[in-house]
């Protein structure tokens, strides 16, 4: 069943980038389709963040494993989805001047907390092999929790980019909200049942 | 698409760009014909006002010879927040406003307060077709032909007194036509100032049309400014009020982050906007940025405007 369910899963997850090519190549993204193409793909980042961080919760709600077994491909998607992000932004941005990139990096609180999460998310990208997990051992784990912050990194970024309507990043804001309420329960649970009485 | 959406327009009524840019090519070909061109009335092919069609000359003294944005995205990428936030729902949504009978409150400072009515400010004012370049705050730009008139003559027209140091305009504000002020993102109705003389200066026009035809309402349908020195936003749409004021206006985007959108507001590559450089543009268009030129390439017309004044400070 897995073997037909992941596959499946893998080419829904490109989907998304498949679709913004054709329309690109057909011009229908509208009047500025390089905005549409760095937008796109920043949600898109956002979106397979979210959904990875979901999985565990899923797998509580439903006691299945294979939200579990989702969950590497998700995180693995999220750094493709923010590799093209900030390839659109390097090239259709700033053309590879290096001079300007690295002024926008310090001076632009977003491109900070973007370039900040894109950074942490290399080593978790790298160390996502189970010979890696194998080898860290315990170490994996604690390294891998980083994603709470980048996920916290990326939501920030969203946030500060908008001129006026924050609607769009909130909601993504409460999302993450949820996601992480999620993960304090169960150890809430866990000092209850330690607890004499 | 926004021609199917204009229910009053028939898509086969609409001027096509290419016919459009042929005219214009053929028009401005030889000097003896353009000066023709010019003395000759041309009609939109569409009835605007009252039912009757725009009747204007070109303007060549404020011509461009760089590559028109096409109807099609002018059309279709506005920055319109009474009909959204993004830049692609106002084609849609703004087919909802009535903009027939439409009249502009004058008040304030001025020896003739009153309202006048958008039919006899057609028929006072010689409707002229400037191509201007237009920078959005965002860096993105495109290359516009208006219909409109200097807001000078309008302004001599009411009289301002002595103490007339401002102008402030005011959008309309009718949420059952404008679905996006619904919501608070900005404090409606959208309000923006210039100073007098930037007001007076020749640059300045009200616009009531594009490429040839009536005002698409997305565009900011009937009268809207037309500042070109200036970032799209101080170009207000749908304008309902005028008032000539000794106050500086405080505009709707300075309300939301004074240290982002200042007063002034004049398109300037040296300063930055806090969450952005300014000294790059996407034209529409374009695969690569091009150089944001200081006061949007009109420096030679405005800059005296700013004899004297830090940049920097005023924003
Ligand atoms: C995990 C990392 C990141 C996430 C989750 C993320 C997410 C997003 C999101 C959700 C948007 C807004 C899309 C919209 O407006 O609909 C966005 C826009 C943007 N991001 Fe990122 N991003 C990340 C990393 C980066 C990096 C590393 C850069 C560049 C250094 C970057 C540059 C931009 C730019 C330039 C925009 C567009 C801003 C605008 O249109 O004004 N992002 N990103």
């Amino acid at each position: 069943m897995h073997r037909v369910i992941k596959p499946l899963i893998f080419l829904l997850c490109l989907l998304p980038l498949v679709l913004l090519s054709i329309n690109f190549y057909l011009d229908e993204l509208g009047a500025n389709p390089f905005e549409v193409l760095t937008r796109s793909t920043g949600e898109w980042t956002l979106r397979f963040l979210l959904l990875t961080l979901a999985m565990t919760p899923l797998r509580q709600l439903t006691g299945s494993a294979w939200p579990l077994r989702m969950r590497r491909m998700l995180g693995l998607f999220s750094f493709f989805y923010v590799c093209v992000h900030l390839s659109t932004y390097l090239v259709l941005d700033h053309f590879f001047d290096w001079d300007e990139i690295i002024k926008d990096i310090i001076k632009r609180p977003y491109i900070t907390f973007g370039m900040l999460a894109f950074t942490l998310l290399i080593p978790l990208a790298i160390t996502s092999t189970n010979k890696m997990m194998k080898r860290l051992g315990r170490r994996w784990k604690s390294l891998h929790k980083l994603v709470y912050l980048i996920a916290i990194l990326g939501v920030l970024h969203f946030l500060l980019l908008v001129k006026a309507d924050l609607r769009e990043p909130i909601i993504y804001a409460l999302i993450l909200l949820v996601l992480l309420a999620a993960r304090l329960k169960p150890t809430l649970l866990k000092k209850h049942s330690f607890n004499p009485n | 698409m926004l021609i199917k959406q204009a229910n009053d327009i028939l898509s086969s009524e609409i001027t096509d760009q290419s016919v459009y840019e042929e005219r214009r090519r053929f028009m401005t070909s030889s000097i003896g014909l353009a000066v023709a061109a010019s003395l000759l009335p041309i009609q939109s092919s569409v009835a605007g006002y009252g039912g009757k069609p725009l009747t204007f000359n070109k303007n060549s003294q404020f011509d461009t010879s760089e590559d028109l944005t096409s109807y099609d995205k002018i059309t279709n990428y506005n920055n319109f927040y009474e009909f959204g936030t993004d830049k692609y729902t106002p084609a849609k949504n703004a087919q909802a406003l009535t903009t027939d009978p439409w009249s502009v409150q004058i008040e304030g400072e001025v020896e003739k307060p009153g309202l006048l009515h958008m039919e006899d400010i057609l028929k006072q004012h010689a409707i002229e077709e400037r191509i201007y370049r237009l920078r959005c705050v965002e860096r993105w730009s495109m290359v516009i032909p208006w219909l409109g008139f200097p807001l000078a003559k309008l302004i001599k027209q009411v009289k301002p007194t002595s103490k007339a140091k401002y102008v402030q305009f005011e959008t309309l504000h009718r949420p059952s036509e404008m679905n996006g002020q619904k919501r608070a993102v900005l404090d409606w109705p959208y309000i923006e100032g210039l100073r007098i003389d930037e007001a007076m200066n020749p640059l300045t026009i009200l616009a009531v049309g594009l490429y040839g035809e009536v005002m698409p309402k997305q565009n900011g349908a009937p009268l809207r400014l037309v500042v070109p020195w200036k970032y799209g936003y101080k170009s207000i749409k749908s304008i309902v009020k005028i008032r000539f004021t000794d106050k500086e206006p405080v505009s709707s985007w300075t309300k939301v982050a004074p240290n982002e959108y200042g007063f002034y507001s004049n398109v300037n590559p040296d300063v930055d906007h806090p969450r952005w450089s300014q000294s790059k543009e996407r034209r529409i268009g374009d695969f690569l940025k091009r150089d944001t030129l200081p006061f949007n390439g009109y420096a030679e017309q405005v800059a005296s405007l700013y004899h004297g004044m830090d940049l920097k400070k005023y924003y």
